[in-house]
């Protein structure tokens, strides 16, 4: 007992624990609180629509239930920040494991490899990260190692009013998001886990518009890997050295779930 | 003559507020069919099937040959003053509020004299009145003599002003701002005189035309609401709930399919979360506040209206789940109703049938233009009418809904 117990402490979980512990090891939570507020994702009015967050009380210490207070929430698996599986989408939907409650845990506690795309993002609502843009990345802060999370860093979670978050005009949403030959630059020759984004879809808010239409989710899912949107707090990461813990809940075919992402950095 | 209202002065805040009562709701079963047609606008008695004699008080038999086939019958009310008494001073709580208070008897051309509460502006007997029916506070039909022709400000008269909703100098809430219908209502009572119009809209993230437009118009104030979201009605209400005389709940979703056009349930579903329990969620944040109003002074709270449809009666199939939902909430404005009585709120019921927008694309004219949706409900608050069928087909579906519930529905299942 007492062996096993000096071999908990100086092994790798215990060195992670103390330092978290010491704060040497910092959690950050890229989660965006899920509330009724928060915008959903919106689709043309005749298509069917990803339920909005919303919460009832059950009881609040009354007559309903005296002693204990607690809530029913309903919302879609693409509410708030959320996980995408590959079996979201219809190039991912034939591929072994690629719901929620399959997909390799493997792919869940990952490094992540930050680019920072905050300032076009804010001259160019449209801006497409291009694989250009990431070799270029690369040369300044070192190759996307294989099996990293790529979170693509917009400061669009700043925009809190939610009609300059959507952002919407006459001809849809503008957003930014990756362009095709990056998408297929980092699965292809990069093997990520996975994309993330800030804005509420891992594709551009004109993607439909790009060849194929949303290539993020096109190619990502259809290569098995993952999609995570709506996150928050990318400003804080470095642009390489953090590791994401990004675990779905576990629906039963499930194609996505909100879930709440921590990061660890070191200080 | 009627001296016009008058936008009241700021409530004094140390003077408690009057409490709402009620005039006696008695009637007898039989009676209530004054109510039932008065409910709907108009002015109906019995007549004997076997004599032709008109009656009142409504009765089991008839007055003249005792023949049991009395039928109800819309009257125009036509008659004569023939004597008139002003009240002051009553046992009955409601009234003694209100004294004096003007009564009379008239002599109908069609044979019965009846007790009616007398308008202002009809001279002293003999004089030639016309008679109608309203809703008072306590939901009943009683009988009013207006002058026989219009005079200017007749709406504004004190004691006719107890069984209407006018909206001039009101404050009303309409639940949606972002459609046609919504921005048509908005237009229509601030063209009727309300005094300020709170307009919710939800997502504001989705930019619909007219909107903005509205923003213009010095009445209006616009308010999120989102009626899915139980804290978005509970903060509004809590925001401007005390000053609501009027609510006009006119948020829906529609789209049009049965249940075979349209796999799963997500559809369905969100017509319910809106059209029922958004309805559900108003009533009771809205509902208790408004209830507590009911008499405070010129500008008491005074109306909720529901946007319903024709379609709540029977089942439209092709836009069988939109039915569903609004007959769902027919029901449950029927309670509301009920629940809104003893303050003497009126809840209006619309049925409209088609209204020309986008998800009646495939209806067939004639539909409902939304100004003139609006302009009947705006007649509904000024006449106190409880349940509204504007247009043409509304009227059509609704007299063969009375004829037979069964006809009607095997007629719109088609084949």
């Amino acid at each position: 007992m007492a062996k096993e117990m000096k071999k908990m402490k100086s092994g790798t979980l215990a060195t992670l624990v103390a330092e978290l512990a010491q704060g040497r090891i910092r959690i950050v939570d890229l989660t965006q609180t899920l509330s009724p507020q928060f915008p959903q994702i919106v689709l043309a009015p005749e298509l069917g629509q990803a339920a909005p967050f919303r919460v009832e009380e059950v009881s609040r210490y009354d007559e309903r239930g005296p002693a204990w207070y607690w809530n029913n929430f309903t919302c879609s698996e693409h509410t708030g920040t959320h996980f995408d599986a590959p079996i979201h989408w219809i190039s991912g939907r034939h591929l072994p494991n690629n719901s929620v409650d399959t997909l390799p845990l493997a792919d869940l506690i990952g490094p992540a490899c930050v680019i920072d795309c905050s300032a076009q993002a804010r001259a160019d609502a449209d801006f497409l990260l291009t694989a250009d843009h990431i070799r270029a990345w690369e040369t300044a802060h070192g190759r996307i190692p294989p099996r990293a999370w790529v979170l693509m860093r917009t400061d669009w979670s700043k925009r809190h009013d939610p009609a300059e978050y959507q952002n919407f005009d006459e001809e849809g949403q503008h957003t930014p998001g990756p362009a095709t030959d990056a998408v297929r630059f980092l699965v292809e020759e990069r093997d990520v886990i996975g994309f993330g984004s800030e804005s509420i879809g891992t594709d551009a808010g004109q993607g439909f518009h790009l060849k194929p239409p949303y290539p993020c989710h096109y190619y990502m899912h259809g290569n098995g890997r993952h999609g995570l949107q709506c996150l928050t707090n990318l400003d804080l990461l470095p642009p390489q050295g953090a590791v994401i813990i990004c675990p779905p809940l576990k629906i039963r075919q499930g194609s996505g779930s909100p879930l709440r992402v921590l990061a660890l950095i070191e200080s | 003559m009627t001296q016009p209202i008058r936008r009241p002065k700021r409530k004094n805040p140390v003077l408690p507020m009057r409490l709402p009562v009620l005039p006696p709701g008695t009637r007898s079963r039989v009676g209530l069919g004054l109510t039932a047609a008065a409910a709907e606008g108009r002015f109906a008695l019995q007549v004997c099937g076997a004599c032709a004699a008109v009656q009142y008080p409504p009765r089991e038999a008839c007055h003249q040959c005792l023949g049991d086939e009395l039928t109800w019958r819309e009257q125009d009310g036509a008659g004569e003053l023939i004597s008139q008494t002003q009240l002051h001073t009553s046992h009955d709580t409601f009234f003694r509020q209100r004294m004096p208070w003007r009564l009379g008897m008239v002599k109908l051309d069609a044979g019965p004299t009846l007790v009616v509460h007398l308008h202002g502006d009809v001279g002293s007997a003999p004089a030639r009145v016309k008679v109608g029916a309203r809703l008072d506070k306590a939901g009943m039909a009683v009988l009013v003599g207006f002058p026989d022709r219009d005079v200017p400000h007749m709406a504004d008269d004190t004691q006719l002003r107890e069984f209407t909703c006018d909206p001039k100098y009101r404050k009303a809430l309409v639940t949606d701002g972002k459609t046609a219908v919504g921005q048509a209502q908005v237009r229509a009572l601030v063209d009727a005189g309300a005094d300020l119009v709170w307009v919710g809209h939800a997502e504001p993230w989705k930019k619909l035309p007219g909107l903005a437009e509205l923003r213009e118009l010095p009445q209006v104030s616009l308010v999120p609401l989102d009626v899915t979201d139980g804290r978005s009605v509970k903060e509004l209400a809590g925001e401007i709930g005390a000053k609501v005389d009027i609510l006009v709940n006119n948020v829906e979703v529609h789209r049009a399919h049965g249940i075979a056009s349209r796999y799963g349930t997500d559809i369905a579903r969100a017509e319910m979360e809106v059209n029922y329990l958004g309805l559900l969620r108003l009533a009771q944040e809205f509902g208790p506040v408004m209830r507590g109003r009911g008499a405070d002074g010129q500008s008491s709270a005074v109306a909720w209206v529901n946007l319903l449809s024709i379609f709540a009666l029977t089942n439209f199939p092709t836009h069988g789940t939109y039915s569903a939902s609004k007959a769902a909430a027919l029901s449950l404005a029927q309670c509301l109703r009920a629940e809104m009585r003893p303050a003497g709120l009126r809840v209006i019921n619309v049925f409209p049938g088609p209204i020309e927008d986008e998800w009646n694309q495939l209806l067939p004219p004639p539909k409902l233009a939304p100004a003139a949706l609006a302009r009947a409900v705006i007649g509904a608050l000024r006449d106190g009418v409880e349940d509204v069928y504007p247009g043409d087909v509304a009227q059509e579906w609704l007299a063969r809904f009375r004829e037979s519930p069964k006809v009607l529905e095997r007629e719109l299942a088609g084949g």
